[in-house]
């Protein structure tokens, strides 16, 4: 088991730069996913990480060592693959035992790790079948298995899960995650699915156009985004963006969303807010569920207001709904018992104290 | 109303079925039509040779029934397979054509596997190379050839002319480039993430060629195999040319030149030689036929 750091990698094919200078620290047991929309880098991070793609800047080190230079198989490391990669002409056990074959392993040592890895992976009576009689879900954990029986220092996941059904997907999900807690392995997981992200990492990489956004748990992610990209990228559905005015009326601060929506600002977040420049465009973020039907009791920072709902969408435990904002579409998220009905207006609130305020320009969180 | 709709729904689709299925009825139709006509004109003469070579000398020259054998004899098989001479060519025939093969897959695989994984420069060019190679002609390489080993045989003093063994020099240029170009395509078949899981394994480039590759490969290597021991038996315009002497002629020249002599066609022998000399080819072709046609399209499509 071991630390892997990044420093300022670099990725160029002839002449676009798919990876622009990343810098990561990955701790001894940590579970860090890395996570963006397609084209982001994240996967040429991995592959680099494993190997399988050349740096052409910066150092990546494995345990204290540049590995730079060092050949995939001296790495120490297993990989899962999207579409599991499994040798076909090999049955369950000897695709899991091909990597300690190869390396020489005493017969009765690798027989003890196949074993005790089918069991962990609930594949122990598939030992003898071929890749083709299995299906999507035991073929994921079969090319898992072969990644823990090589105990390497580092698993990589290159989007393990998107081949699989969406209720498959769960429960490989919970998986994957148990088999982190038994074996305790320092992993790397890509996927572009953000709710793999956060139910999974540690800490959450989220990268866009060959950057990094930004690094944190998953709910730092999710409470104190920096940028407008991990904003609109964490959460589903996804955080809404007005556009808005801070104005000063009676000595308070004020937020101007249409000519008639005005709220003043809860004091903490009016403090935080007072040097922004009055004339800034700005957007505020607000995830639809802090807009909510409105409560019957008034309490600080929750302000009412009415909007003329385009959709209403029943999910069952909650109904999201859709309206405009200055012409700005905005969701929310109600109770099924709000009365919500499409076309018709609904009297909502707006949960301030949970509001970002962002710059339009330079999209930063402030 | 809904029975209404059913019944208008109904003919359209029935009609719709039917002119399918009618369409379907012809081309079934057309397709027997020229495979039995296709199937006639490639088993008649396999057929007439059969018919022949059961009949002995005197039957073949009389005036009778060509398509029907009145007194049945088996002298030519046996006249041929106790005769040292065919047994020789036989021998060669064999001998050529079982190590062309071994020869062509030690070269094919790896280059194979080199150029459609290994990505380096001009591997691409070199690929198409490859195959270009094979649209030379025999007919346009056979002088060049000849005279190449007739100046090694004058510079070294190594007599190759006129050896069975030169025809393991020779084959090679017309099965390697075919089987290398079968091969590429079938590897490209194999998905990418194969050879990395099998190097993040700790497998080396060899490793994965051998314990990955080839079994997966497998149909397409027979493919290639069988097309190369088929163009080695077959082949005669290149024995012709560099073999001479009795004992070193492979069989399809063997027959011709020693069962001809001057304007007398010993038929009988000649055919039963000849039905011989296709025996081998066709019990290979008949065991492996699935392997075959498998190997060859996964090749054509790349996968």
């Amino acid at each position: 088991m071991a630390e892997v750091s990044l420093r300022k990698v670099v990725k160029r094919y002839d002449d676009v730069e798919a990876v622009r200078g990343i810098d990561l620290d990955i701790a001894d047991h940590e579970f860090v996913v890395l996570v963006g929309p397609s084209g982001c880098g994240k996967s040429t991070t991995l592959r680099m990480i494993a190997g399988l793609e050349d740096i052409s800047d910066g150092d990546i080190s494995i345990g204290g060592d540049v590995v730079n230079d060092v050949p995939p198989k001296d790495r120490d490391i297993a990989m899962v693959f999207q579409n599991y990669a499994l040798y076909p002409h090999m049955t369950v056990a000897e695709n899991m035992s091909f990597g300690l074959r190869l390396k020489h392993y005493p017969k009765a040592e690798i027989k003890s790790r196949v074993a005790e890895a089918a069991r962990m992976l609930d594949i122990a009576d598939l030992v003898d079948r071929k890749p083709k009689q299995l299906s999507g879900g035991q073929r994921q954990r079969v090319a898992m298995g072969r990644a823990i029986v090589r105990n390497p220092k580092v698993f990589l996941f290159d989007e393990p899960l998107s081949n699989l059904d969406a209720k498959l997907r769960v429960q490989m999900r919970i998986e994957i995650k148990k088999v982190h807690q038994k074996v305790r392995t320092t992993t790397v997981y890509v996927t572009h699915d953000q709710v793999e992200a956060m139910t999974l990492a540690d800490r959450v990489v989220v990268m866009n156009k060959g950057r990094i956004e930004q690094i944190g748990t998953p709910t730092e992610l999710y409470h104190n985004p920096a940028t407008r990209f991990v904003a609109g990228f964490i959460g589903s559905p996804a955080m809404n963006f007005v556009p808005c005015r801070l104005e000063e009326a009676n000595g308070r601060l004020y937020i101007r969303l249409t000519d008639r929506i005005s709220f003043p600002l809860p004091p903490a977040r009016a403090a935080r807010y007072q040097s922004v420049s009055r004339n800034d465009r700005l957007l505020l973020g607000i995830r639809p569920e802090h807009i909510t039907e409105t409560r019957p009791h008034a309490e600080p920072g929750i302000e009412p207001f009415e909007a003329m709902l385009d959709v209403t969408e029943p999910m069952g435990m909650e109904t999201l709904v859709y309206f405009s904002l200055n012409e700005t579409p905005v969701c929310g998220r109600v109770s099924p018992n709000a009365g919500a009905r499409d076309g018709s207006p609904l009297r909502m609130a707006m949960d301030l104290n949970n509001m970002h305020l962002l710059n339009e320009a330079s999209g930063l969180v402030i | 109303m809904s029975t209404m709709t059913v019944d208008k729904a109904g003919p359209t689709r029935n009609v719709k079925y039917g002119s399918m299925s009618r369409d379907r009825a012809w081309a079934l139709r057309w397709s027997y039509f020229f495979l039995t006509l296709f199937a006639i004109f490639s088993l008649v003469p396999p057929l007439y040779m059969l018919i022949t070579s059961l009949k002995g000398s005197a039957e073949i020259s009389a005036a009778t029934n060509p398509w029907w054998v009145f007194h049945p004899t088996l002298e030519n098989y046996i006249g041929l397979l106790t005769s040292n001479q065919f047994l020789r060519f036989f021998f060669n025939s064999a001998m050529v054509s079982i190590v062309v093969v071994i020869i062509t897959m030690l070269i094919s695989i790896p280059a194979a596997f080199a150029l459609s994984r290994m990505k380096f420069w001009g591997s691409a060019t070199l690929a198409t190379g490859v195959f270009l190679t094979y649209l030379i002609p025999d007919s346009l390489l056979f002088i060049p050839l000849f005279k190449m080993f007739a100046l090694i045989g004058d510079v070294t003093g190594i007599q190759l002319i006129n050896r069975w063994y030169v025809l393991l020099f020779i084959y090679p240029t017309l099965t390697v480039p075919f089987c290398t170009w079968i091969m590429i395509g079938y590897f490209a078949s194999i998905p990418k993430e194969l050879d990395e899981a099998a190097i993040i394994d700790g497998a080396s480039w060899l490793q994965t060629l051998t314990r990955i590759f080839i079994p997966v490969a497998l149909p397409g290597l027979i493919a290639a195999t069988i097309f190369a021991f088929t163009v080695s038996w077959a082949q005669f315009l290149y024995p012709l040319v560099f073999t001479t002497s009795a004992d070193q002629l492979v069989l399809p020249v063997g027959i011709v030149t020693t069962l001809i002599k001057g304007d007398v066609f010993n038929w009988g022998q000649i055919m039963t030689g000849a039905l011989l000399g296709a025996a081998p080819p066709l019990i290979i072709y008949a065991f492996l036929m699935d392997y075959y046609i498998a190997g060859l399209t996964a090749g054509a499509t790349k996968g």
